[in-house]
């Protein structure tokens, strides 16, 4: 039981020499690296809402800015030809400074208003990619992004017997690209552990318990909105470019539409808001279903009943699937699998309560009985006066 | 589109858009009034309404292709008005059904909840009906049959205004005043009102809420119902994904006149009807979307509770 509490260390280094493994030489594991990249995606969306409870509706949009960003620089036909490691980080840059121009007027606007603005400004966003075809080609999406050589390793080709990809060719490279996003996405954990106990994500949380409890406590939440969307406007961002790099294409715009945002807010709650590690099992949970379970089942289901009709497919039901978890997941369970605590405590006053009362219990009985309730007192009796 | 009445006179062809953009706007008013009836009394964003206006539109659809079996303009009037009528009768009582029941199921259990989880609840109950909607009629657009025909009721002023166009404003406006009508002076209007003041006072009083509330979504599913045959019939096309887009044009009337306020959606969707029109007619079908949620940040900045929206304090 004890290792099970450092399961995400277990995933990460399974997940590190999966490719090594002989599972199925058809299943290398390609596919995982969009998981890490959603659950890169869905991490920026926990600081905002899971952190500090603001609930935006057009995470896409950072995404999208993140993907065309790397389009625009890297791709032939415009003069940028950066590579990806720049591209990348312009991608952050441009996704956070969206966020921040974008959110710096609607401060002021709580809740549901708040929720309806950001899905205004999401769609907005998809409507320019959508629109301005000289610069975004329009539907088409822009491809194909070709991000130049992985610095250093040019020249060297390094056949394994299982891999059997020439390392040191291209980013998008299966082991390279794969190991890449893996290593962004414990970078990615890392920071937001370390953001969540900073002052900073403690600010975070004090703002989404109340609001205007923390203003009375000296805190501007201008200043820690904005914050928490840089932030999460960012890691959005590099989402995208990682996905326009894993597809060599931008894709359709539609890609980046309210459907996404909504399944990133699915993810955050099923995991646990709040919880990075509760969004991490939800990300791969959810997406894995639906990017990577679903085919797999659907091959399966064809093969066993040998027809290809549209109701027997798992991918048409994708939203009936999503819909139930969201409704089943907020009756029965709304603080998610991995609940963080204090939103445990919210949801479920009983809990809250519980906790409270045998505090007070325990104090009263500490103070009333004259025998210790606690075998070791917490604090060592300083020298009586 | 622009074409069609291309005016020499930019004057006529400003006031052909406005008056087109009246008759959208009105449609999308009676569907926020769905919206903004449930929003008033619980609170809740019910971002299924558009997606239950989406189901009402197929259910239309099968009332006019099977029972009656008329499908163009060509049949004896009397049938065609039968089918319109039978239509309005079918399709507002399955949406209220619908609307109804998934108030009992998904939302009744989580009254005491916080609202984000009745928020996410709502976008789950969306997801369902939209996919209930593409395992229905698939993901191509239908075509919805046209009954109403498009005879000019202003020739020769260079105007144009249909018979279709009247259908709109015939339904829509006797519906909405009927229902400010009903919420300002009936019984159970006022119940509503108390329950959406203050829920335990009105319990307290006497008043079913659960009752009440089971009426408001009643209320709000046949008027997205009436909604929806309108749509059918004025716009001759329907697909799975027309409740999203839709949804979110009444939401955003909804919110542009003030949540919860009722001549407010009116207001708001007029106002997004005739924007929609004009930016599609001076700036481009394509950029006529971003522009109506451009208006709705810019209202907000300045008016944050809506345009007739009542100033609220904070709560302390």
């Amino acid at each position: 039981m004890k290792l099970l509490r450092h399961w995400v260390l277990i995933l990460f280094g399974l997940l590190a020499v999966y490719p090594w493994l002989p599972v199925s030489s058809a299943n290398r594991g390609e596919q995982f690296t969009i998981l890490f990249i959603y659950a890169i995606l869905a991490q920026g969306l926990n600081v905002v809402l899971g952190l500090t409870g603001l609930l935006h509706l057009g995470i896409a949009a950072f995404f999208g800015i993140g993907a065309y960003t790397v389009g625009i620089l890297t791709v032939g036909f415009f003069p940028f030809q950066q590579s990806f490691l720049v591209a990348a980080a312009a991608a952050v840059l441009m996704a956070a400074l969206v966020g921040v121009l974008t959110t710096a007027p609607i401060l002021r606007l709580r809740g549901d208003y708040l929720a309806l603005v950001t899905l205004g400004l999401g769609l907005i966003v998809l409507y320019a990619i959508r629109n301005l075809d000289p610069i975004t080609e329009g539907t088409k999406g822009i491809s194909p992004i070709d991000a130049g050589p992985v610095p250093g390793w040019s020249g060297k080709n390094l056949h394994s017997w299982r891999l059997k990809s020439d390392w040191g060719l291209h980013w998008y490279n299966y082991p390279y690209f794969y190991y890449l996003c893996l290593l962004l996405l414990g970078g990615v954990l890392l920071l937001v552990r370390n953001l969540e106990h900073s002052r900073l994500g403690r600010a975070w949380v004090a703002l989404r318990e109340d609001e205007l409890a923390a203003t009375c406590m000296g805190l501007n939440p201008a200043r820690l909105k904005l914050a928490a969307i840089a932030v999460g406007a960012g890691l959005g961002g590099l989402a995208g470019a990682l996905y326009a790099m894993a597809l060599r294409t931008t894709g359709n715009p539609q890609t980046y539409d309210f459907t996404l945002s909504m399944l990133m807010i699915c993810c955050v709650i099923l995991g646990g808001m709040g919880n990075r590690n509760g969004v991490l099992l939800g990300t791969f949970l959810l997406i894995g279903f639906d990017r990577i379970l679903t085919g797999i089942l659907d091959n399966q289901i064809q093969a066993l009943v040998g027809s290809a009709s549209p109701y027997l497919k798992l991918s048409g039901w994708r939203l009936i699937i999503f819909g139930l978890v969201l409704i089943l997941m907020m009756r029965f369970r709304p603080e998610g699998l991995l609940p963080a605590k204090r939103i445990q405590v919210e949801l479920h006053p009983e809990i809250g309560e519980a906790l409270g009362q045998a505090a007070a219990e325990a104090e009263v009985a500490q103070k009333d009985s004259s025998v210790p309730v606690s075998p070791a007192p917490l604090r060592p009796p300083g020298p009586a006066s | 589109m622009a074409e069609l009445f291309a005016s020499s006179e930019p004057a006529v062809g400003f006031l052909q858009f406005l008056m087109l953009g009246l008759v959208i706007g009105s449609l999308y008013a009676l569907i926020a009034l769905g919206y903004t009836m449930v929003y008033g009394i619980i609170e809740l964003i019910n971002f299924a309404h558009g997606d239950l206006f989406m189901l009402g539109s197929f259910v239309a659809l099968g009332v006019a292709i099977w029972p009656m079996g008329v499908t163009s303009a060509d049949a004896p009037t009397g049938a065609i008005m039968a089918t319109v009528a039978l239509m309005l009768l079918v399709t507002p009582v399955f949406c209220a059904l619908l609307n109804v029941t998934v108030d009992r199921v998904v939302y009744r259990p989580l009254r005491q909840s916080p609202k984000l989880t009745v928020i996410v609840s709502a976008i789950g109950v969306s997801f369902i009906f939209m996919n209930i909607g593409l395992l229905w009629r698939g993901a191509t657009p239908v075509k919805f049959p046209d009954l109403i025909g498009d005879t000019n009721l202003l020739e020769g002023t260079g105007l144009r205004f249909t018979w279709e166009d009247l259908l709109v404003v015939a339904v829509t406006v006797p519906t909405m005043i009927a229902l400010t009508l009903f919420v300002r002076y009936t019984t159970l209007g006022k119940a509503m009102r108390a329950t959406a003041q203050n829920p335990v006072a009105a319990q307290l009083m006497g008043i079913n809420v659960n009752q009440v509330i089971a009426v408001t979504f009643a209320l709000g599913g046949a008027l997205a119902g009436v909604a929806s045959v309108i749509y059918g019939l004025y716009i001759k096309a329907v697909d799975y994904q027309m409740g999203f887009q839709n949804g979110l044009y009444a939401f955003t009337a909804a919110v542009l006149g003030g949540v919860g306020n009722i001549p407010g959606a009116v207001l708001g969707g007029l106002l997004i009807g005739v924007v929609g029109e004009l930016s599609k007619a001076y700036l481009g079908a394509k950029w006529s979307e971003a522009v109506i949620f451009g208006i709705l940040i810019v209202i907000l900045l300045f008016r944050p509770t809506g345009l007739l929206g009542a100033r609220t304090r904070e709560k302390v």
